[in-house]
C-alpha cells in the first residue's frame, strides 16, 4: 500500500469566523417543507466557568424523517429520500451564547452490526479557543428507542448520558413545532459527552 | 447482511492539535476535561452534506472585485487541491475562506485593532472544488496582527479555510500560512500541532508557475482530509 498523506491539522476558527461562515438562513432546515414532525432545538453554549460562549458555531447533520441520509453512501434504498430535506444546518451563537435551529425529527438509522440507532442529530462545535472541533449528538428524551441505542446504552453514568438528551419544553400548541432544549457545556461538572470520531 | 459503512482513519498521534494547549490561553476554559467517548463509525459519521448542486450559492473566488475599487495590498492567487489521505482528489466539496485585509484588520465589528479598514475589501469567498479536486482564489495577502493571548503577541499572516469533504467526520477548519514567516515560531496556534511534518502541511508554497506576470503572486496549497481506514479491494 502506498504511504498515506498526513491530513492537514485543524486550526481554530478564531473570533472573526462570521465573515466566512455566517449563513443566517442555514438554521432552518425546514424551508423546503420536508416530511416529518417539525421541531425547534434551542440551547446555549457554555464554557468551564459557566459563562456563555458568544463566538461558537453549531453545525448539525441528520437523517430525514424516514431515517435516511441525503448522501450517496446511504444504502437504504428501501427508505425514501426527501427531495425537500438536505439534513445539514449551521447556526452561530449570539452574545448570550444562545442558538436555535428548526428542523424535523429524524427517523432511526442503522448502527453497526444489526443494531438500530435511536433518532439523533449529529453535532459539530467550532469556536474561538477550540483548535479542533468537538463532536456530540442530540438524542430525544423519552424516546423509546433510546434504550437500545448502542451509544446511549454504552454510557453507564446517567448524568453523562443525560447530557446527550434534548428535553421537551412547554406544552406544544397545535400547529406550532415542539420545542426542545439542548445546552452544550464545553467544560466542567455538567460537561457534555463529546465523541471521539 | 447489510454491508457496514467503511470507517475513516483516526488521526496519527501528534498530527492534530490537542483540545487543551495552555499556550493558547482561550483553550483553558473551553477544552473538555473528560476523555471523549470513542464511537465506531456508523452511517451518521460516514455521510455528510453534499454541495455539488450549488446549494451553498454561487462561487465567489475573486476577493479583489467585490467592491467599487481595488483593495490595497499584494495581489495573490491561492490555488490547490483537496485530497484524501490516499491522494485521491475530492470533487464537489465546499471551501469557505475568510481573512483580514493587508493591514491586518478584519471586516468584523469585534476587531478593534488600530489598523485601517479597506472599503474595497471584505475578505470572504467560497468555492466548490472541480472534478480534479481543485480550488482557486484571487485575493490580497493578509497582514499580521496583534492579539491579546500574551504580551506583544502577533498572529502570523494567515487565511482561514473551512472544508467539508465527503463525510461529517472529514470536516476540516484550518488556517494557511506563508513560507518563511518569522512569526510562525512564536505562534501557539500554529505550534499546537506537535508533529513537525503535519505542521508543514499548513504552509503554502510559493509557485512561480502559478504567479501571473505583472499581476499576482501564486501560492499553492493542498489540503488533505481524513481518508478511509482501509482501502477497499477493487472488485475483480
Amino acid at each position: 500500500m502506498a504511504e498515506k498523506l498526513i491530513p492537514t491539522p485543524s486550526q481554530t476558527v478564531g473570533p472573526f469566523f462570521s465573515l466566512g461562515l455566517d449563513r443566517p438562513e442555514w438554521n432552518d432546515l425546514t424551508c423546503g417543507h420536508p416530511q416529518g414532525e417539525r421541531i425547534v432545538i434551542a440551547g446555549r453554549v457554555l464554557d468551564g466557568d459557566g459563562a456563555p460562549v458568544p463566538d461558537a458555531v453549531v453545525e448539525i447533520w441528520q437523517a430525514n424523517a424516514a431515517g435516511r441520509y441525503a448522501h450517496p453512501e446511504d444504502p437504504q434504498t428501501d427508505k425514501p429520500l426527501d427531495p425537500n430535506f438536505r439534513g445539514f444546518g449551521r447556526v452561530a451563537t449570539d452574545a448570550e451564547g444562545r442558538f436555535h435551529f428548526t428542523t424535523i425529527k429524524p427517523g432511526p438509522v442503522p448502527g453497526r452490526g444489526n443494531s438500530l440507532q435511536a433518532p439523533h442529530i449529529n453535532v459539530l462545535l467550532l469556536s474561538r479557543g477550540l483548535l479542533i472541533h468537538l463532536h456530540t449528538r442530540i438524542y430525544f428524551d423519552g424516546e423509546p428507542a433510546n434504550a437500545a441505542d448502542p451509544l446511549l446504552s454504552s454510557i453507564e453514568d446517567p448524568a453523562v448520558r443525560g447530557t446527550l438528551l434534548a428535553r421537551r419544553e412547554g406544552s406544544s400548541q397545535s400547529g406550532s413545532p415542539a420545542h426542545y432544549r439542548f445546552d452544550i457545556v464545553m467544560q466542567g461538572d455538567n460537561e457534555t459527552a463529546f465523541l471521539d470520531l | 447482511m447489510a454491508s457496514e459503512p467503511l470507517p475513516y482513519a483516526r488521526p496519527r498521534p501528534g498530527t492534530q492539535p490537542p483540545v487543551l494547549y495552555p499556550d493558547y490561553a482561550s483553550t483553558q476554559k473551553r477544552a473538555p476535561k473528560r476523555a471523549p467517548l470513542r464511537l465506531e463509525h456508523t452511517l451518521s459519521e460516514t455521510t455528510g452534506p453534499v454541495f455539488e448542486d450549488g446549494w451553498a450559492g454561487p462561487d465567489s473566488t475573486d476577493l479583489t472585485r467585490q467592491h467599487k475599487g481595488a483593495p490595497l495590498g499584494e495581489r495573490m492567487i491561492l490555488a490547490g487541491r483537496i485530497l484524501d489521505e490516499d491522494g485521491r482528489p475530492l470533487a464537489g466539496t465546499l471551501v469557505e475562506l475568510w481573512q483580514c485585509n493587508s493591514a491586518g484588520r478584519y471586516h468584523h465589528p469585534v476587531d478593534q485593532h488600530d489598523a485601517p479598514l479597506d472599503p474595497n475589501f471584505t475578505g470572504a469567498g467560497q468555492a466548490v472544488t472541480n472534478a480534479a479536486g481543485e480550488y482557486r482564489f484571487l485575493t490580497i495577502k493578509p497582514g499580521a496582527y496583534p492579539w491579546r493571548n500574551s504580551p506583544n503577541a502577533w498572529r502570523p499572516a494567515h487565511i482561514h479555510l473551512a472544508v467539508f469533504g465527503p463525510a461529517f467526520v472529514t470536516r476540516l477548519n484550518t488556517q494557511m500560512y506563508f513560507p518563511g514567516d518569522p512569526l510562525l515560531a512564536y505562534d501557539p496556534i500554529f505550534q499546537s500541532t506537535a508533529d513537525a511534518q503535519a505542521r508543514e502541511r499548513l504552509i503554502a508554497q510559493y509557485d512561480p508557475a502559478l504567479s501571473e506576470p505583472e499581476w499576482a503572486l501564486g501560492y499553492r496549497w493542498d489540503m488533505v482530509l481524513r481518508g478511509r481506514a482501509a482501502t477497499p479491494l477493487d472488485p475483480a
